[in-house]
């Protein structure tokens, strides 16, 4: 059996808007990877716990609520934290480009904001999967 | 010889047959179409013209009508707005209650004639700035409002018997709604003379926009609660604005908005008649919130179809009294139609989308920012929203007249469509149980979710154009300014808060909130023990943790 | 011992992870840790929790897993969904009914595709339970997919399967699949907060009754994961089953059915490996349904010839 991509897809803090998580994790499974869906109103430690027992290749974060810089920051820390530094974290949602800098610097790899093609996102996990 | 009308509608038939394997096949042999199919966003085929054919069954009197007479299709009051323009209600909040209140100020110089309230993600779901829970989302969507102090705050300055409010809160809605009814009355404002909304409509967050707290049951419970306080007490007040909003944002199409908005109102109708509460009481009440996204028809067609659909249903269940019939609607242009690249482009859409609203007879508007796939509106993006309702109002001549669209054949046609086809899901919620079991069934999430994964399949393959994101594209995004929030807000409003639980007089505050638990546990109307609790300086969090013992919260389930 | 092998029989969560992660993909190396951690496996309890989609399965293990928890015991669960036999991907939401137990150490949650496995439980899922078992789980909840082979097949994995129906299943007990009322060891009416609770009870007994099982009246609870009710009887029923099992030494007889099943399947993948292997069979098996084809051969003789082949 082939080795399949998993990715949890997750919505940290009160934001309710799941309509591009939940589409994001629908074209994940449609390009054959494995997609743990956890589900609104995660904190950092649900999230980074969950990825760890799915053992997941990919973590990616979708937010629109404007609290990405402390909440998106909590998970990279706490993934460094436990070393699970060969997760790739990933993020979407409503981020002003000024913000994307500071949070690469933090830990997550890309930022996917409004109007991006599902495709750019399978592709780019596809390609900068770390295991 | 006599020829009747038949007679004519037969030429006219014979005619565009003529037309169509004619004039119409010769033009597309010479220039192929555009499309093959030309569908509007309700998957709805839409024909290269519309004829007398399409409306022939139409009688005026019975299925059009007159303005502010039944069906209402063409408007609730006689005249609209020559008699009265819309209301410009810009929805808006950030930070804390300060620094939205100054932008309040902003909009009511510019010439806004509406309040409107946007909460903060914690007070969305009834907690205070300081719980756990909250951390990174303090005023980051909205303002922050924990207690009665904060409400005062936030209406500073502001006469809140001479402008009305529409507050979008759900969960803890009645709770938002005593603090508003306190602060009134601190400021020696009685309930009979303030007016505005809360939109209170926990259905469609369990449907779209998760904004829940407790489950079904209690929730209905506290909706009908604030019914009876409200046309008891506080007669200008809208206790409900029923949403498709929300749902088309979630990504429905116009006839699943339409339908399951439509739905859930019906749904409380009929939880207020169950508990005994007459219909023609508190049906004038009822108020709606439509979306106005990017199919300019269509959107008309849907306010018409809504208003000719509500008349006939209040009717169906023995309202009497004409405001009964009414389905009164705010609109907002559709948030997810705006799009990140080009932001200046975002103008042109709000627009079009605010002409629609217009031409379908919306009595309250709002017009979204250019950089709201960015961030909160900035003073300028907000303004210029603001001046393009001023300049349909004073410039476009589309206010002269009472629904100038009535009697096109094409947007009669698709009026009727749009109320057949939400007939059709009237009649599968019916089977599923009604509204209530349909949703913990997930049919409205699954139909949405279908919906919305089509939709971006479309944009993704470029079936369907978005400009700026899959045609005409830049390279360089122009740059505009974004909103900056003051820092130093959360600190504030976290000291606020420990100076307000230290002084208040606390013995008085937990003997509110004992009672009230009391009254929770039993069935009598909370309103009075929440408005003793808010009164006292109960926090919101405090208020709420009462009410989500008692109640529970809700889980939702996963639905793609 | 390998040092995988180590931390999973010392609970660690990471490396149990880790090693699910392996046998699901068939890496080599985990035959060896595997291996290794058999002798550490067998204090488990394995229930199996199967039924109709839409049946709250879900939030009826999660409610267990909350008052296995009180007693003090370790709770594995994993949570099976389909994978798309056109993609090869899966969408895996149980997890969202059990959010709060995601920060609970004593507690390990996993979800897994079925993988394409041509109905029936995939063979992985032998595997993990080995895992969860090893790593010192006393407790080991598995809820299938609710739908096809491995709804039945779960019987024989589990120690105790329970069969979750709803209130009011439109006509009656009767239009559920034959093969799911017979494995099941206790029946459980889920939201029972619902109207039609006592009429699918009747139902259940009625059917029960005709049933000619001297040894052991299978129960009925009635439970409302939402309301949290019946749990505590639930829990008191799978107990009972156990002990049943363990006095008429039909527990024996049911890990044995569980090992037979697993080295079954064990061999059975070895061998489609192997007969798929580009280097090994894949060429003889690809030139013999030429062949068939072409009627020059018969499947019989194919099936003769290849496995001369591997017996040799």
């Amino acid at each position: 059996m082939e080795k399949k991509i998993r990715v949890l897809v997750a919505k940290p803090g009160l934001d309710g808007h799941d309509r591009g998580a939940k589409i994001v994790a629908r074209a994940l499974r449609d390009a054959g990877m494995e997609v743990v869906y956890t589900g609104l109103h995660q904190t950092a430690q649900q999230i980074v716990n969950t990825a760890m027992q799915e053992d997941v290749d990919v973590v990616g974060l979708s937010l629109l609520s404007g609290a990405h810089m402390t909440l998106f920051v909590d998970v990279a820390i706490l993934l460094k934290e436990k070393q699970m530094d060969d997760v790739l974290l990933v993020g979407g949602g409503i981020i002003p480009q000024e913000d994307v800098p500071r949070l690469k610097k933090a830990g997550i790899a890309e930022v996917f904001g409004p109007g991006t093609p599902v495709e750019e996102i399978v592709s780019y996990i596809k390609k900068n999967v770390k295991r | 010889m006599n020829i009747t009308e038949k007679d004519i509608m037969e030429h006219i038939s014979r005619r565009h047959i003529e037309w169509e394997h004619q004039t119409y096949t010769k033009a597309i042999k010479e220039n192929p179409e555009r499309k093959k199919k030309f569908k509007n966003l309700s998957e709805i085929d839409i024909k290269n013209v519309y004829t007398p054919e399409d409306i022939k069954d139409l009688e005026y009197l019975d299925d059009i009508g007159f303005p502010g007479e039944f069906p209402f299709l063409r408007s609730v009051h006689p005249n609209l707005y020559r008699g009265r323009l819309w209301t410009m209600r810009q929805f808006a909040g950030f930070g804390s209650a300060e620094e939205t209140n100054k932008r309040y100020h902003y909009l009511l110089r510019h010439g806004e004639t509406g309040l409107s309230v946007a909460f903060d993600y914690p007070t969305l779901y009834g907690y205070d700035t300081d719980h756990a829970l909250a951390r990174g989302e303090f005023g980051k969507c909205g303002v922050a409002i924990s207690s009665l102090v904060d409400m005062e705050l936030l209406f500073h300055g502001i006469p809140l018997d001479k402008i009305t409010t529409s507050m979008t809160i759900n969960g803890p809605a009645a709770i938002i709604w005593a603090m508003y009814i306190a602060n009134a009355e601190n400021q020696g404002i009685s309930k009979e003379k303030i007016g505005g909304t809360i939109q209170n409509d926990i259905l469609k967050e369990y449907i779209a926009q998760k904004s829940y707290i407790f489950p079904p049951e209690p929730s209905m419970r506290l909706i009908v609660d604030t019914f009876e306080y409200g046309f008891k007490n506080v007669p200008k007040w809208n206790t409900i604005s029923i949403s498709g909003y929300h749902i088309r944002e979630a990504g429905s199409t116009a006839v699943q908005e339409l339908a399951f908005t439509l739905g859930d109102g019906v749904e409380y109708v009929k939880a207020a008649m169950k508990r005994g509460l007459s219909i023609d009481d508190f049906a004038p009440r009822l108020s709606f919130f439509f979306n106005a996204h990017n199919d300019f028809f269509e959107e008309i067609a849907k306010y018409r179809a809504a208003r000719r659909i509500w008349a006939k249903e209040m009717k169906a269940l023995g309202a009497k009294k004409t405001r009964s019939l009414w389905m009164r609607f705010h609109t907002q242009t559709a948030g997810c139609s705006l799009t990140a690249q080009q932001p200046e482009i975002n103008i042109v859409r709000v627009t079009l989308q605010a002409l629609a609203a217009v031409l379908g007879g919306t009595q309250s508007l709002h017009t979204n920012s250019m950089d709201e796939a960015l961030a909160l509106p900035s003073e300028k993006a907000v303004r210029i929203a603001l001046r393009t309702q001023q300049i349909i109002a004073e410039e476009s001549g589309v206010t002269s007249t009472v629904d100038p669209l009535g009697g096109s054949y094409y947007v009669e046609w698709l009026t009727d469509k749009m109320e057949e086809e939400t007939y059709k899901y009237f009649d599968r919620v019916e089977r599923l149980g009604g509204v209530i079991p349909a949703i913990e069934k997930g049919f409205f999430q699954r139909e949405i979710a279908e919906s919305a994964y089509r939709y971006q399949k479309e944009i993704d393959t470029s079936q369907r154009v978005i400009v700026g994101v899959n045609r005409y594209q830049l390279e360089e995004q122009p740059s505009i300014p974004i909103l900056k929030m003051d820092e130093k807000g959360e600190d504030r409003q976290n000291r606020r808060l420990q100076k307000l639980r230290k002084e208040r007089d606390n013995p008085r505050v937990q003997s509110h909130l004992q009672q009230l638990r009391k009254a929770a546990e039993g069935t009598e109307n909370l309103m009075p023990y929440l408005l003793n609790c808010v009164h006292s300086y109960a926090t919101l969090g405090e208020t709420c943790q009462v009410l989500r013992d008692v109640f529970g919260e809700y889980k939702e389930q996963a639905i793609y | 011992m390998t040092q995988l092998a180590e931390k999973v029989i010392a609970g660690d969560h990471r490396s149990i992870a880790r090693l699910i992660t392996q046998v699901e993909n068939d890496a080599p190396d985990a035959v060896e840790t595997m291996k290794q951690i058999h002798p550490h496996t067998g204090q488990a309890s394995v229930i199996g929790v199967t039924g109709v989609m839409g049946s709250g399965k879900s939030s009826l293990i999660f409610e267990l897993a909350l008052v296995y928890r009180v007693e003090g015991k370790k709770v594995g669960i994993i949570a099976i969904d389909p994978t798309s036999p056109f993609s090869g991907g899966a969408l895996l939401g149980d997890r969202i009914r059990m959010t709060e137990l995601s920060t609970d150490e004593g507690v390990f949650i996993r979800s897994m595709g079925t993988r394409g496995m041509m109905g029936g439980l995939t063979s992985a899922l032998y595997d993990v339970v080995e895992i969860l078992d090893a790593a010192g789980m006393n407790i080991i909840l598995i809820e299938t997919v609710g739908v096809g082979q491995d709804e039945v097949d779960i019987v024989k994995i589990a120690d105790t399967t329970l069969v979750v129906l709803i209130p009011g299943l439109g006509d009656s007990v009767q239009t559920i699949k034959a093969g799911l009322m017979e494995i099941a060891d206790i029946f459980v009416v889920n939201k029972a907060d619902k109207p039609g609770v006592e009429q699918t009870v009747a139902e259940l007994q009625s059917m029960l009754d005709l049933v000619n099982n001297l040894d052991r009246r299978i129960p009925i609870v009635a439970t409302s994961a939402k309301e949290k009710k019946g749990i505590d009887q639930l829990t008191a029923r799978i107990a009972e089953h156990q002990a049943y099992l363990k006095d008429t030494q039909m527990f024996e007889q049911r890990r044995r059915q569980r090992y037979e099943a697993e080295l079954l399947e064990i061999i059975r993948k070895r061998l489609m490996d192997f007969i798929f292997d580009e280097k090994k069979l894949k060429t003889t098996v690809d030139c013999c349904i030429d062949q068939i084809a072409k009627k020059e051969l018969d499947p019989y003789s194919a099936a003769d010839q290849i496995l001369g082949k591997i017996l040799k």
